[in-house]
């Protein structure tokens, strides 16, 4: 399999008053294209800021990072913003969604940065709204669908633009068991069936389950060999 | 367009507030439609292209001091001058106080000075033959009711008969309208023979309030109102001699400066505005962060972040503006029927319109700026994580 993400030494430091934390360091990781991946570790452990830097939402303070033969640590902001709007989908915990605008609404919002029409967007996001399970749910506005429902609608706009790396922060860390099995169950759908890659974070040892490859997180480090098959 | 949908569902987010928001945008812009109506309708009293022919001359002293009616044919006499009118404020009251209205006497050549002024050439010759006959604007006839033939009694306030009689009656023979939309507001005026004023009056008798000279020439005006002065100087009677443009001004300049009137109340409108507007901008973006995070996430630039909410509070400030302007204009279309016919008249136009545009576009960006600035700021990884 190739590689879709790659990374060589990269560290992370942030700077809270006078005071330096080295959230991340030596970083060395390789995430084929294809694969499902679950980071996993304890609370402060760098997950969160290492699934930002793969998604290009931050910087690393050093060492590179290299997504689809793309260097995204040397790019600047407005142009991680581009990459990220035509490679990258994100998945939250509390799914962010814009309350007043329809299911259908926000799932399209990705594509206003496109040059489709809004009779193409509009078929799009039915599209991934079908493939959520969530067709007959378009016009809804969020304040009228479940939790489930909404994450689900989440990962829909996620997808929209086809991107080909899935990034989500807890995906399920606000659902019940069942939604969350669903969700879960639908990225494994959109890993396997669509070939989309998937890096998810969650302290959830069942949700990991779901991965093809656990990768463990320790004090800023990968622990033990890093990348492990699922259980 | 298509972020439009995003700048309006910024602005339901919180309908009520932003309700609220509109509304003390529509006051203001209502008040501001308003004022600017008045003071630009002041500013440019007399500017009608129809008076520029036409000097007004007055009593150097006071606007109220008559003049000796005998400086009519010297007045003739000067070289440029093609016609000579005259006229006195009368001051009646029509049945009630409350009726106000300009009413004036005038020589039997006054409205021949108005070619602007509509009256048919019988009502016009009924006018100079009936020593106790009257015309009014159409405005004036339509608000009471008067038609050809009826009889006004005025009841005068300056100016009582020898008998003591203070109820003047005038016989209605002429109705006369004015082309212009603009100058309607003259229509509101009722004028009656001077000959008759002057030999009923009780004192006074011999003197104008004012004299209407009509040049050939508008490009000799100021030197023929020199003349026209000069007839009267070192007199106990000596002359200020005017462009009626200017005589209106300096009428309407009575009641203070209507320009510094209306900006210090526009610039403490507008100020609370700005306070009002911000502050509620700034909360409704606090309130959002985390939506503009995901915005940023999923590709907005901070640059596009910025335009969104600028926009937003723009369209706000547009929409709020547009409503109250719209409001003036009707407003503004009553006072103009209500005004009497001293007043200038008063007009929603394009100027008020465009200055109007102008300051919502920049009271939206100053109110939008520092909202903007902070999504503009805003780094995601921190908006995210609640910090």
């Amino acid at each position: 399999m190739n590689t879709l993400v790659h990374l060589q030494n990269v560290s992370k430091t942030y700077t809270r008053g006078v005071q330096k934390v080295e959230v991340l360091h030596g970083i060395n990781l390789d995430i084929a294209a294809g694969d499902f991946v679950a980071l996993m570790g304890p609370s402060g452990s760098g997950k969160t800021t290492l699934l930002n830097l793969i998604g290009g939402l931050d910087a690393p303070s050093g060492g590179s990072i290299d997504v689809g033969g793309e260097r995204i640590d040397q790019l600047s902001e407005n142009a991680l913003a581009k990459w990220r709007s035509a490679h990258v989908g994100f998945v939250f915990q509390f799914y962010n969604l814009l309350a007043t605008l329809s299911a259908r609404r926000n799932v399209e919002l990705p594509l206003l940065l496109t040059r489709l029409s809004g009779a193409q967007r509009r078929a799009r996001a039915d599209i991934a709204l079908q493939l959520v399970g969530l067709a007959d749910r378009a016009a809804h506005k969020p304040g009228e669908l479940s939790g489930g429902q909404q994450q689900r609608v989440a990962i829909a706009r996620a997808i929209v633009s086809d991107p080909a790396l899935l990034v989500c922060d807890e995906p399920t860390g606000d659902l019940d068991r069942q939604s969350a099995a669903e969700v879960l169950t639908l990225l494994q759908q959109l890993n396997r069936d669509h070939g989309k890659t998937v890096i998810i974070v969650t302290h959830d040892p069942k949700a990991a389950e779901f991965a093809r490859h656990t990768v463990y997180l320790d004090k800023g480090a990968l622990a033990d060999a890093g990348v492990r098959p699922a259980a | 367009m298509k972020y439009l949908q995003l700048v309006w569902a910024a602005l339901l987010r919180r309908k009520m507030r932003t309700l609220f928001t509109l509304l003390s945008v529509v006051a203001a812009f209502l008040l501001f439609g308003l004022l600017d109506s008045v003071r630009g309708a002041f500013a440019g009293a007399g500017s009608s292209v129809n008076g520029l022919n036409r000097l007004v001359t007055i009593s150097k002293i006071t606007f109220t001091m008559q003049l000796p009616k005998s400086l009519l044919e010297r007045y003739r006499a000067v070289p440029g001058v093609a016609d000579v009118t005259y006229a006195n404020w009368f001051g009646g009251i029509y049945q009630d106080p409350k009726n106000f209205f300009a009413n004036e006497a005038v020589s039997p050549n006054f409205i021949d000075a108005y070619p602007e002024w509509r009256l048919s050439a019988a009502q016009r010759a009924a006018f100079r033959n009936t020593r106790t006959g009257a015309v009014v604007g159409a405005r004036l006839a339509q608000q009471f009711h008067w038609k050809i033939g009826d009889r006004i009694p005025l009841q005068g306030t300056i100016f009582p008969q020898k008998d003591g009689n203070n109820t003047w009656t005038f016989d209605l023979v002429g109705i006369y309208t004015v082309a212009d939309p603009k100058q309607k507001a003259q229509e509101n005026a009722l004028l009656f023979n001077w000959d008759y004023f002057d030999e009923a009056r009780a004192f006074g008798n011999g003197s104008v309030g004012w004299y209407v000279v009509r040049v050939a020439d508008p490009a000799r005006a100021d030197a023929i109102a020199q003349a026209i002065d000069a007839i009267s100087v070192n007199s106990d009677h000596e002359t200020k001699t005017q462009s009626e443009r200017a005589f209106q001004l300096a009428f309407v300049s009575q009641f203070g400066d209507i320009g510094l009137i209306v900006g210090a109340i526009m610039a403490a409108v507008f100020f609370t505005l700005v306070l009002l507007t911000g502050n509620t901008m700034a909360q409704a973006v606090r309130e959002r962060i985390p939506e503009l995070a995901i915005l940023k996430t999923i590709g907005f630039t901070s640059g596009s972040v910025l335009g969104l909410l600028l926009a937003e509070a723009v369209l706000l400030l547009v929409c709020g503006g547009v409503i109250g302007l719209l409001l003036a204009g009707s407003v503004a279309a009553g006072l103009e029927a209500a005004a009497g016919f001293v007043f200038p008249p008063i007009v929603s136009s394009l100027a008020v319109w465009a200055r109007s545009l102008g300051l919502m576009l920049l009271i939206g960006v100053v109110v939008g700026a520092l909202p903007a600035y902070r999504g503009l700021r805003l780094r995601v990884v921190d908006a995210l994580a609640g910090r």
